[in-house]
């Protein structure tokens, strides 16, 4: 046996898996993710896979990373670069060296690190003597035979075999991280819940990992996270899709409308899609369409027939639901559009972050055509700012769009989960049968929004659709200044969301010389940055914006508060561009990536330092 | 454009779906003698008024919702499948009518045609087929015979035009039937019998377009030729036409031949005798395809074969799923799979 190896208590730490598409690292992340949630860490995770199913093995070009961030203290982002890294093959290891800390424990898989995998990774050099290793804790695991051996008796094909080396990986972090294996063994017992064989063999390999960590030299050093203090209550690990599903089903109970989400399959959006098919227990239908165009055109049947319509998508498909989008504003029909972006145009880095579509969410539609933005910022908030758009929809009678993206798509994070009973109601404005004042477009004066009257209500018989119409009466209306009046209507309609939606918070104080301001995806690293920032003494807040159109009401009064304001985006500078629009006279700073990756935590504190110091 | 009137099934009469407001089509048009032939099937189809709804794309004929008392929905060019979908399996209990033309269909909205038949959800289609853009006054449509002289094909069209009939039978439908416009016995009895079948039905109607294409089924409509041009088929009868009944069809070496009966000793009973329910679709295709000169154009309906709705299907797996899940709220789904608990405000270690 070893000697006692040396603990040592992290507030945080971020591991990197990464291997070929097939080596199960996605697996192995969200185990040792749900595993860390289990022992109460905080966490955040970030999925970073390319847009080929299985790309050559072992190219560079077929490595699949999962990055998990966990905490004592909370954990805000994924985390810039890796503490540990486990690398399957040399193209993992090679693709993650730019990505690690100095000094980072790296667990290699030694089995696979030959000159023919040295060559497809593109090493002209072993990397494992070449030096380039060195202040690295390196650790060489000959993890595929160590796993070959221990299934042996289990009798599995070569592939079946294989396929569990993933659990000796995880027996190594278990390890690592000073962990009770009884939780990990829980983990596969309810993975594999009716396969008594693959639960044995995995939780034997997972065991092997544990005890050949135990029983080499090289880790001499092992960590441990201790719980986050987290408030009370119930908690889950939940990435931004599943989130936004859950709270239209939520959005859907609430209200008491059936949802209907008409889709089509598109990264990042497709889990959504995914989700909501598997919700037929609580009587949600998920209608996948033959196109993006149909997914729209459904939903807006289904919500003309009084049933909350959905549509998910991304950017392209965005593109092609502009016409149905138009048709939901002209029918006043209530509607959420979700877009999770990536990075574009056209085809893009399908699998990458960005925030690029903001001028085609706002503006991408033919005539006067305004519709309600609301911008998730986190994937837990996802689930939030789903039951808000459906909420926005249904009681305003119009469509809104939920902007997210790839990085809230498939990160995921820790989420104290809500009671239903403290979501807020959803009023639907649903007109009673036979009632004689029913007008199509009779607008209520709160919110300037006309009434929904359904299929199969008795005498409400009624007719909508794209062409302009009269004022009051819904007849189809060629006069010009009745076109004015309800283009007017329309907008003024959209303005009234603003008395609907809290005011826009500041976090820091509220007045001082750097306003960092972002919108949607971006708050995990602004607001760590800006926090670091503010414990080193710097006069720094941010504003994140979620409620994009219309804006909160207290915009201007954020603004004016600060010497110098920043806005940082994964764009060329979109949403500064409309701010300078809806807020003239002040100006606006940019801060703007466009990589297909998320913000770093240094190089926003490099930029934020470089204004506070010129100040 | 609401009305606030009760009324039941019962006593239903096509005046209940008729509006006060002027039908906006011009004098002549085909589309008029739909209209009047649907208000007239409507109180026959046993569904109260309440639960019809018209949904209809672009173009003179998806006009149709603001002409009849129904609920109404005109949408986007090519997108009524699409959107009629999602009304039909919103709410299964309604009844729901497509009203489209040649280009709404088959051009801008042919692949929501196709995907439509193959999930067969139970839709009535009304297809105007006046095989020519008459509301963008004049271009060649997906029927547009080749060779046809119009404003985007000053020397003929080169193109091939789409039977809608093939389409149907081609993306798996069950039930396909044409009429003509001027014809509203034949057109009733049609469209009772679309109303009744489950799944999408289709029914043609040649339709004149008195401006851009007057007389373009003249050599199928005109009075003095439509018995030799037309055969009109009725389930369990043999396929029998002309202006004496003496010609009819029969099948030699794979094909369908136009045979006068009693000539070369040819009798009644050598006749085919047309089975609309026949689920194997050959003939059926056959009859769709059959054009002049060399036969009468088919009339009728032509193919109703029993078939399950989509949405049936659906909501049977909703029924099981309910019935089978433990999550019956949102607020289980919330508490199940991976969840845990933070007791105190200081979690002890494990």
């Amino acid at each position: 046996m070893a000697k006692n190896p040396k603990v040592i208590e992290l507030d945080e730490v971020v591991v990197k898996f990464a291997g070929d598409s097939g080596d199960g690292m996605q697996l192995t992340g969200s185990q040792f993710s749900d595993t860390s949630a289990f022992i109460g860490n905080d966490l955040s995770t970030f999925p970073d896979y390319p847009s080929e199913i299985r790309a050559p093995q072992g190219t560079i070009a077929g490595v699949s990373g999962f990055q998990v961030h966990i905490g004592h203290k909370e954990v805000q982002t994924p985390g810039d670069k890796a503490d540990v890294l486990v690398a399957m093959n040399p193209a993992a290891l090679r693709a993650n060296m730019g990505w690690l800390k100095q000094g980072a424990t790296i667990i290699i898989d030694l089995n696979n690190f030959d000159s023919k995998n040295y060559e497809k990774a593109g090493y002209s050099d072993d990397p494992l003597s070449d030096g380039s290793l060195e202040g690295y804790n390196v650790i060489k695991a000959p993890i595929t035979e160590m796993t070959k051996e221990a299934v042996k008796e289990f009798g599995f094909d070569a592939r079946t075999a294989d396929k569990t080396k993933n659990q000796f990986v995880a027996g190594l972090l278990f390890w690592l991280f000073n962990r009770d294996l009884r939780i990990g063994e829980d983990f596969l017992r309810n993975k594999f819940k009716s396969n008594q064989l693959l639960i044995d063999a995995n939780i034997k390999v997972l065991r092997e990992g544990y005890y050949y960590s135990e029983t080499i030299e090289a880790m001499s050093t092992t960590f441990l996270v201790n719980p986050a203090k987290l408030e009370k209550g119930l908690f889950r690990n939940i990435t931004g899709n599943q989130a936004i599903a859950w709270g239209f089903l939520a959005a859907s109970e609430k209200s008491g409308r059936p949802l209907f989400l008409g889709s089509y399959p598109i990264t990042p959006a497709s889990e959504i899609l995914q989700e909501i098919s598997g919700r037929k227990n609580l009587g949600a239908i998920a209608f996948q369409a033959e196109d993006e165009i149909a997914g729209i055109c459904a939903a807006v049947g289904a919500s003309f027939a009084g049933n909350l319509g959905v549509t998910s998508t991304s950017g392209p498909g965005l593109a092609l639901k502009s016409e149905g989008i138009g048709l939901a504003v002209m029918t006043e029909l209530p509607l959420v559009v979700v877009d999770v972006q990536r990075g574009g145009p056209s085809t893009g880095l399908p699998t990458k972050t960005e925030q690029a579509d903001l001028m085609q969410v706002l503006y991408g539609r033919h005539g006067e055509s305004p519709v309600v933005v609301l911008a998730a910022s986190t994937p837990a908030n996802c689930f939030d700012y789903a039951y808000r758009a459906a909420k926005i929809a249904i009681e305003h009678m119009t469509p809104v769009i939920l902007m997210s993206d790839g990085y809230l798509a498939n990160g995921s994070e820790l989420w104290h989960i809500p009671n239903m009973a403290d979501l807020p109601d959803i009023e639907v404005p649903v007109v009673k049968d036979n009632d004689p004042s029913f007008r199509p477009y009779n607008r209520r004066p709160d919110k300037l929004a006309r009434y929904w009257a359904f299929p199969g209500q008795k005498g409400l018989r009624h007719r909508v659709g794209g062409l302009e119409k009269a004022d009051v009466t819904g007849e189809v209306s060629h006069d010009p200044l009745n076109h004015q009046i309800m283009v007017k209507l329309r907008q003024a309609k959209l303005n009234k969301v603003a008395d609907y939606i809290p005011e826009q918070e500041v976090i820091g104080d509220p007045s001082g010389e750097l306003l960092v301001i972002g919108w949607g995806g971006t708050f995990g690293a602004l607001v760590t940055a800006v926090e670091e920032l503010r414990e080193e003494g710097r006069s720094i807040s941010l504003a994140q914006f979620n409620y994009i159109n219309p804006l909160p009401a207290n915009t201007g009064e954020v603004l004016k508060n600060f010497r110098k304001k920043i806005v940082c985006e994964l764009n060329l500078g979109q949403f500064a561009a409309y701010l300078r629009s809806s807020h003239q006279g002040h100006e606006f700073i940019q801060y703007n990536k466009v990589q297909g990756l998320p913000f770093m935590i240094t190089e926003l504190k490099m930029k934020f330092n470089e204004i506070l110091d010129n100040l | 454009m609401a009305e606030n009137e009760i009324n039941t099934v019962e006593g239903l009469t096509r005046q209940d779906f008729k509006l006060s407001d002027p039908v906006k089509w011009c004098a002549g048009c085909g589309g008029h003698a739909v209209l009047s032939t649907v208000q007239a099937v409507l109180p026959e189809i046993g569904v109260e008024k309440e639960k019809i709804v018209f949904v209809s794309g672009i173009g003179c004929s998806s006009r149709f919702p603001y002409y009849i008392n129904t609920y109404g929905f005109h949408s986007l060019h090519g997108r009524g499948a699409a959107i009629a979908s999602g009304i039909k399996l919103a709410n299964p209990e309604l009844n729901v009518w497509l009203v489209t033309g040649d280009g709404d269909l088959m051009a801008i909205g042919g692949n929501h045609f196709i995907h439509l038949l193959r999930r067969n959800i139970d839709l009535n289609i009304l297809l105007f087929n006046n095989k020519i853009y008459g509301l963008t006054k004049g271009q060649y449509s997906p029927t547009t015979p080749q060779g046809s002289i119009t404003k985007t094909s000053p020397e003929g069209t080169v193109e091939n035009p789409f039977n809608p009939g093939e389409l149907v039978l081609g993306a798996q439908g069950t039930f396909f039937a044409r009429v003509v416009d001027t014809e509203p016995r034949m057109m009733k009895e049609v469209l009772i019998h679309a109303a009744q079948h489950t799944g999408t039905s289709v029914v043609e109607v040649l339709q004149n377009c008195v401006i851009f294409n007057n007389k373009v089924h003249a050599e199928i409509t005109g009075k003095e030729v439509k018995d030799e041009n037309q055969i009109h088929l009725r389930h369990g009868e043999p396929m029998i036409f002309g202006k004496n009944s003496d010609r009819g069809l029969i099948m030699k070496d794979l094909r369908l031949q136009v045979v006068r009966i009693g000539e070369n000793g040819v009798t009644e009973k050598d006749l085919l005798v047309h089975n609309v329910h026949d689920p194997e679709g050959t003939i059926h295709y056959m009859l769709t395809r059959m054009s002049l000169p060399e036969y009468p154009i088919a009339m009728g309906v032509i193919r109703d074969c029993e078939s399950t709705a989509y949405e049936n299907l659906l909501y049977e797996q909703v029924r099981q799923a309910k019935g089978k899940s433990k999550i019956k709220t949102v607020e289980d789904l919330l508490h199940s799979g991976n969840v845990f608990e933070v007791k105190d405000e200081e979690p002890s270690d494990i």
